[in-house]
């Protein structure tokens, strides 16, 4: 793969930009596995698998890259499993709870439709590992927008039971969906030489595409969703991050470098 | 929610364009849609399919096994009927 030569501070932005790619599959991707064996029905349990090994798969490929960006000899495994909580940079969406299947389902929606087009505006970027990456995500995440969408349906607008509780993850939810489409500034310089998007580009995008669906499910979307942090530049998250890292790095921590 | 008051669906897969659907297995869903999506997550994720159809368990129609002998063996004697009187090429693998 030809690489493409950048200054030492365009590097360094573009190993953090990378890595928060990363770590937002991850984080998610950790997340929906923690269905296996526990989801409503054994169908589920499998479609949930595929939907965390797509993450993953993708994680992997970011994390590969951010690793030789940074050029430190780090791999894809040490980026994962030995950065602690602060270092992480992921969106605080994807590391909140399970909860029940529609909270997860909410959650899913939210983040893929997010993703889908963060990654269809990568899919152009003038890095073309970044963009061979991203098109390569495209296919998968136009699956996990349809399936998570098909199920924001199929629970609000079945049962009274499954709109309520449709109804309540996205009033959980919402408030983490400012930070999606915070450009932040370690990565102006990025957007402006066309390497990364800033997500403000499709946040109109995202907001009619989420609306259309939330009115077709006649749920109501929250009127305010600011959420006051610092965020993930500055490595704040909320106390769940901590708690999913413990269990997802365990082995690697207790048995550096092992492998299958 | 539970699986037990889904439906039960069969699958059929076709792997590739010129072949017909074969039977795989079988889901359980609340419509044909989700039979799709549920059928594809369990029977294509090894890139095993072009094509997927569903049909509900309950609108197959089965022959009675108890006719079977009545059914299938007045066929078995009549050898000219049997397709065993030519070679097939080696370079049509699908028949």
């Amino acid at each position: 793969m030809g690489n493409v030569e950048y200054s030492q501070d365009a590097r360094k932005a573009l190993t953090g930009y990378v890595l928060g790619l990363a770590d937002d599959c991850l984080v998610l991707g950790q997340r929906v596995a923690e269905w296996l064996g526990h989801a409503p029905a054994m169908e589920l349990d499998i479609a949930c698998s595929n939907l965390s090994l797509d993450l993953i798969g993708q994680a992997q490929f970011y994390y590969e890259y951010a690793g030789e960006l940074e050029n430190a000899g780090r791999s894809a495994d040490d980026l994962a499993f030995m950065r602690d909580e602060h270092e992480y940079r992921n969106h605080l969406l994807v590391e909140q709870l399970n909860g029940d299947f529609g909270k997860t389902i909410v959650r899913h929606y939210l983040f893929s439709q997010f993703s889908l087009l963060r990654s269809n505006g990568l899919a152009k970027s003038n890095d073309p590992k970044i963009a061979a990456i991203a098109q390569k995500s495209v296919r998968e995440l136009e699956y996990h927008v349809k399936f998570s969408a098909d199920w924001v349906r199929r629970l609000a607008l079945g049962t009274e039971e499954g709109h309520s509780r449709i109804q309540t993850a996205i009033d959980d939810l919402w408030s983490f969906t400012s930070e999606l489409f915070n450009d932040v500034e370690q990565e102006s310089a990025l957007f402006s030489a066309g390497l990364a998007v800033a997500p403000s580009m499709f946040e109109e995008e995202w907001c009619s595409q989420v609306n259309s669906l939330f009115a077709e499910a006649g749920i109501k979307i929250p009127e305010h969703a600011t959420l006051i942090t610092k965020g993930r530049m500055a490595g704040h998250h909320t106390e769940h991050l901590g708690h999913l890292l413990a269990e997802m790095q365990f082995l690697q921590r207790a048995y550096p470098g092992l492998a299958w | 929610m539970s699986s037990n008051t889904w439906n039960l669906f069969e699958v059929f897969i076709r792997s590739k364009n010129g072949m017909s659907h074969k039977h795989v297995g079988s889901v359980h869903a609340a419509d044909h849609k989700m039979a799709i999506e549920n059928a594809r997550d369990l029977y294509t994720r090894r890139g095993e399919g072009t094509s997927i159809w569903v049909i509900q368990s309950k609108d197959i129609v089965a022959s009675d096994p108890g006719e079977a002998a009545a059914l299938f063996e007045p066929a078995v004697d009549k050898v000219y009927r049997h397709p065993t009187f030519y070679d097939i090429p080696k370079d049509v693998p699908n028949i």
